[in-house]
């Protein structure tokens, strides 16, 4: 590992001051990713501002019923709150998918966004990887690629993000709030990261420099009966293979709202508006929640041997948006 | 304690109770020191440098750059390396070319070590090794492990057991069978990967090369660093106090001789500690394996014919023989058997012995095998493993020890419900998850190697054991403590017992599942000569009184039989097709091991062995990339191992195998726990799908895209 500086920030403009502008500095969160890539040399950071300390780490109720999240913010702590579990469910349990209880006591919210691919290449310094080394090829598109991005890739990159919270938050119309030199800033989940093309290594629309101050989830009334469901090639400590975080609202056998976010199946969190827009208005029916999940997934360039995440994800879909249609039917029928 | 004269009242019975382990405290506590843990003043730090080429030549290596960053204090590489002795025979065979470090310029497999950078802190030393340029004249490289490759051959094997071994007519054998099954089983590369990394610790004290060593047999080990260095045995020593888990891959490895090398060029100690991902290439693994089973039988079940042929992967430098197809050997008779595992060598690095090698592959193709000639023939695959039971060694003849299969199988069966099993597939659903149950046999060879000890009576009243045994995490030092004080016909708080050290003479290594047996036995030995000696009276010396013994004449004398442990595994599985997830709900194994030593850590052992089983049946996995020949995802990220929530309800219990022709009644039960419980699971997939899945691990996608409900 390479010698590196470290400083502690005592307060948001402090921090941002601390890091300036330069490409080799970088905030510390939890460290739970930073550090490892720093171990293995993908990051060599001369300079490490350490932003854990800042006064970011409350959950605050907005008006109408939405949360405002700060950065630092644990993923214990996160998936804890009385309000995230009550309005966001889906976000409480893709935060406990995650990871394990030690990890999730470190890692914050700030840094969950910002976390790194686990492909293999990426990770490995003696491979080609145009997201680590721009221009240097991406070996996994003929090689090991199972757990490749099926939707939204490009020939220079496919991997896939691994997070699980931002599944959810995706889902959830999610804002991210940040601060730079010249003020703060705000960015739409849906324009925070950047598609691959053939710039993998520029990953969000973050201006340089800037730090992650917090997230805020618009009020959402759909969102209080939805679910995570994580698929991954063991029980638990293992990133997915595919994730679903979806919400349904269902009257009179109709869909009147719906959020459906897929993981682990493109270089960002893949919020599926295409299957909503399908499905909005009409029946809460399995072909109907196929027939929205093919709409998606026709978009889809599996590689030759990640094909099984097609079927994955729409079988997901499917065995998800039926379990709270019934819940919803049950609903209605206790309150009648 | 009180510590009372020999002569009391003889108190026996430590063995066969539960006892926890005698150094928990200090390994709970951290008081216990692992090998890279133990302070020594002026210490240095050597980081290998491996290769990332799988096969060239090294055309330039210029240490100056890095001999000036700081701390730095040698880089030791083939150009400047003393030279080793290669040409010797060492305890474990032929000299293996891994340990012959920079030696020269050739580089077999990625991975292969290249140059050690020593420094005065191991971040120092890191940082120098990484910024080391190693400049190769590539080679083509060859890693492609497939079936049907002419250059696979048969070994030659060793005259009592070789690689290939039959009888009968094989062809007519099939011919004349009702029944046939005849399919190929493939099982992937997998690794060890104890909790505790590979390290080693050498310096030199009054002409001595001291070795502070994390492995599995410190007698092995001493000799073989003086053989590579050319120096006396009596010359070299090396302890392994603790042992954070070995598994077949803690021998002589690159740490040891690395670390040696340095400590002799800078006349410091110096300590070697691997990565986790040097460990996928420096500390061997189990070779990957394809095999082809073909079983001919009347259509009671009755086996005509069986055949069983394995194909391994070893190295072009050294040989190493996976014996998939031996398992067969010992379990079933056909008129016509034959069984063969051939060797594919590549530019890999040399794969080892891992948990029951041999047996875990080659049951897994064979128990599931097995459970398709069951379905065949509309039979309870209990009953036609009891079909084929046989009377005596399928090919040697000789009589078992004792054998008692189906026993277990009775016992299994009894707790694990079997008698109400429905044995159509596919056809149990609970929500989202269909069920299914699966059993297998397990067998694995009671071996044992010839070993010394020293059992001291002390004057304080207490009784010293010395033997050069390893505690690898399976509670040897504690079973040795409960042997010996039934042997002395004392409280086992009496006893103190040393291992791991060199020093106190040749012993058997913490392999094979002989450790405790072999050890058991030479403790026995000098304890009961002790006790006799102590009865004829008279005070105990300041120094005490030594009694040694050596089991080198008892083994040779031990009539020839079939000696083997048993087991019965049973699996549930819940699979949920939608989404290739599978779970395995409860395991349940029986074994009959001879005589149980410490039943709190032999069900440790056997349960270990049962969790890594459905943890190859599911997870693990090492995945070469062919276009650099070495590893993707060489972590425990990529490296999949079954996590707690993987592991239901397992539980593990034997039934009693007695042997009153055995003078130590222990068998091994530190392999045959693993031995056909990823073949109970795979079945048990089957059981709940109706789809046979031949290739572990068996992995989400490889569920989902197999489907459900095709029965063909």
């Amino acid at each position: 590992m390479r010698e590196f500086d470290y400083r502690r920030a005592a307060d948001v403009p402090g921090a941002v001051a601390l890091l300036g502008a330069g490409p080799e500095a970088r905030y510390l969160g939890g460290g739970t990713n930073l550090v490892d890539l720093m171990k293995s040399g993908v990051e060599r950071p001369a300079l490490l501002v350490d932003v854990r300390e800042l006064p970011l780490d409350r959950i605050e109720e907005t008006d109408g019923g939405g949360l405002r999240i700060g950065a630092t913010v644990t993923n214990s702590d996160l998936a804890a709150h009385p309000e995230v579990r009550r309005r966001y469910p889906a976000l409480a349990q893709a935060v406990l998918a995650g990871a394990s209880g030690q990890l999730r006591n470190m890692a914050t919210l700030g840094g969950n966004l910002l976390q790194r691919t686990r492909c293999a290449y990426f990770t490995d310094v003696t491979k080609p990887c145009n997201k680590r080394a721009p221009g240097s090829g991406c070996p996994a598109v003929a090689g090991e690629h199972r757990n490749h991005a099926i939707l939204g890739a490009s020939a220079h990159c496919v991997a896939v993000h691994p997070s699980d919270m931002g599944v959810a938050l995706a889902a959830f119309d999610a804002v991210v709030h940040y601060e730079t030199a010249d003020g703060p800033g705000a960015l739409p989940l849906a324009e925070f990261y950047l598609p691959v093309g053939d710039t993998p290594h520029r990953e969000t629309a973050l201006p340089p420099g800037a730090l992650i101050t917090g997230v805020t989830l618009p009020p959402a009334p759909v969102a209080a009966a939805s679910r995570y469901r994580k698929v991954r090639e063991r029980a638990s400590y293992a990133f997915a293979i595919g994730s679903l975080a979806a919400a349904l609202d269902v009257r009179d056998g109709a869909v009147h709202d719906v959020r459906l976010a897929f993981g682990a199946v493109a270089s960002r969190p893949w919020r599926a508006r295409t299957a909503e827009r399908a499905l909005l208005g009409g029946p809460a029916t399995a072909e109907a929640f196929a027939a929205a999940a093919d709409a998606e997934l026709a978009a889809a360039e599996p590689l030759p041997g990640n094909g099984y995440k097609v079927t994955l994800i729409r079988n997901l879909v499917v065995a998800v948006l039926t379990e709270l249609a019934e819940e919803c039917r049950r609903n209605e029928e206790a309150t009648r | 304690m009180t510590t009372t004269t020999t002569g009391t009242v003889p108190v026996t019975g430590a063995v066969g109770t539960a006892h926890t382990r005698v150094e928990g405290r200090d390994k709970v506590t951290g008081a216990a020191r692992y090998a890279a843990e133990v302070p020594l003043a002026g210490l240095a730090h050597g980081w290998l440098v491996v290769s990332t080429i799988a096969r060239g030549r090294i055309r330039a290596l210029d240490p100056a750059p890095v001999r000036a960053m700081p701390g730095v204090l040698a880089v030791l590489h083939h150009g400047n390396a003393q030279p080793l002795e290669s040409d010797y025979v060492g305890p474990m065979g032929p000299a293996d070319p891994a340990l012959q470090l920079f030696q020269h310029d050739r580089v077999p497999y990625a991975g292969w070590p290249v140059a050690l950078v020593v420094a005065e802190t191991s971040e120092q030393a890191r940082e120098a090794a990484e910024a080391l340029v190693v400049e190769y004249d590539e080679e083509p490289h060859d890693v492609a492990f497939a079936a049907g490759r002419p250059e696979a051959y048969v070994p030659a094997g060793n005259p009592r057991s070789p690689a290939e071994q039959g009888k009968g007519d094989l062809a007519a054998g099939l011919a004349a069978s009702a029944v046939v099954v005849d399919e190929e089983y493939t099982t992937p590369e997998e690794h060890h990967h104890p909790m505790e990394p590979h390290t080693a610790t050498a310096y030199w004290e009054n002409g001595r090369l001291e070795v502070i060593d994390a492995n599995q047999g410190s007698a092995y080990v001493a000799q073989e660093l003086a053989r590579l260095f050319a120096l006396d045995p009596s010359a070299v020593r090396v302890r392994s106090e603790h042992v954070g888990g070995g598994f077949g891959s803690k021998g002589a490895r690159a740490p040891q001789v690395a670390a040696a090398m340095a400590a002799t060029v800078l006349h410091r100690p110096v300590r070697v500690v691997l990565t986790r991902r040097q460990m996928f290439s420096l500390t061997g693994y189990r070779s990957p394996t394809i095999q082809r089973v073909r079983l001919g039988a009347d259509p009671d079940g009755r086996l005509r014919a069986l055949d069983h042929e394995g194909l391994n992967q070893t190295s072009t430098v050294h040989e190493f023989v996976e014996r998939s197809a031996d398992v067969a050997r010992a379990m079933y008779d056909a008129e016509a058997h034959h069984t063969v595992s051939r060797v594919l060598r590549l530019d890999v690095p040399t794969p080892t012995w891992m948990r029951a090698p041999g047996e875990a592959p080659g049951s897994f193709a064979l128990e599931c095998a097995l459970d398709e000639l069951a379905e065949r023939c509309g039979l309870d695959p209990i009953a036609v493993r009891a079909r084929n039971e046989p009377e005596v060694g399928p090919l040697s003849g000789l009589p078992y020890s004792s054998r008692r299969l189906l026993t277990c199988f009775e016992e299994g069966a009894r707790r694990f419900g079997w008698a109400d099993r429905d044995p159509r597939p596919g056809v149990r659903r609970e929500g989202r998850w269909l069920l299914g149950t699966g059993t297998a046999a397990a067998s694995f060879p009671t071996l044992a190697g010839p070993s010394t000890a020293a059992v001291t009576a002390e004057a304080d009243g207490g009784y010293t054991v010395r033997i050069t045994a390893a505690d690898i995490g399976t509670g040897a030092r504690t079973a040795l403590a409960l042997v010996a004080a039934d042997a002395l016909e004392v409280a086992p708080d009496r006893i103190r017992v040393r291992i791991g050290d060199s020093d106190f003479g040749q012993a058997m290594l913490a392999g094979g599942s002989a450790g405790t047996r072999s050890w058991a036995w030479a403790v026995t030995l000098a304890a009961r000569a002790l006790r006799e000696q102590l009865a004829l009276g008279g005070t105990i010396p300041p120094q005490g009184i030594t009694v040694r013994s050596d089991t080198a004449e008892a083994l040779a004398a031990l009539p020839p039989r079939e000696r083997h442990a048993f087991g019965a595994q049973f699996a549930e599985v819940a699979v949920d097709v939608a989404t290739g997830e599978v779970r395995v709900r409860r395991m349940l194994g029986i074994f009959a091991a001879g005589r149980i030593v410490n039943p709190l850590t032999a069900r440790s052992q056997l349960v270990g062995g049962m969790i890594w089983g459905l943890s190859m049946a599911l997870h693990e996995e090492a995945v070469r990339d062919e276009r650099w020949g070495g590893h993707v995802g060489a972590d425990l990220a990529g490296y999949h191992v079954a996590a707690n929530a993987d592991v239901p309800l397992v539980e593990a219990d034997w039934v009693d195998d007695p042997d009153e022709q055995d003078p130590v009644g222990i068998k091994g039960i530190g392999e045959v726990g693993i031995v056909g419980a990823a073949a109970a699971v795979a079945n048990a997939v089957w059981h709940a799908t109706g789809v046979r899945h031949r290739h572990l691990p068996i992995r989400p996608d490889r569920v989902l895209t197999a489907g459900a409900g095709d029965r063909g």
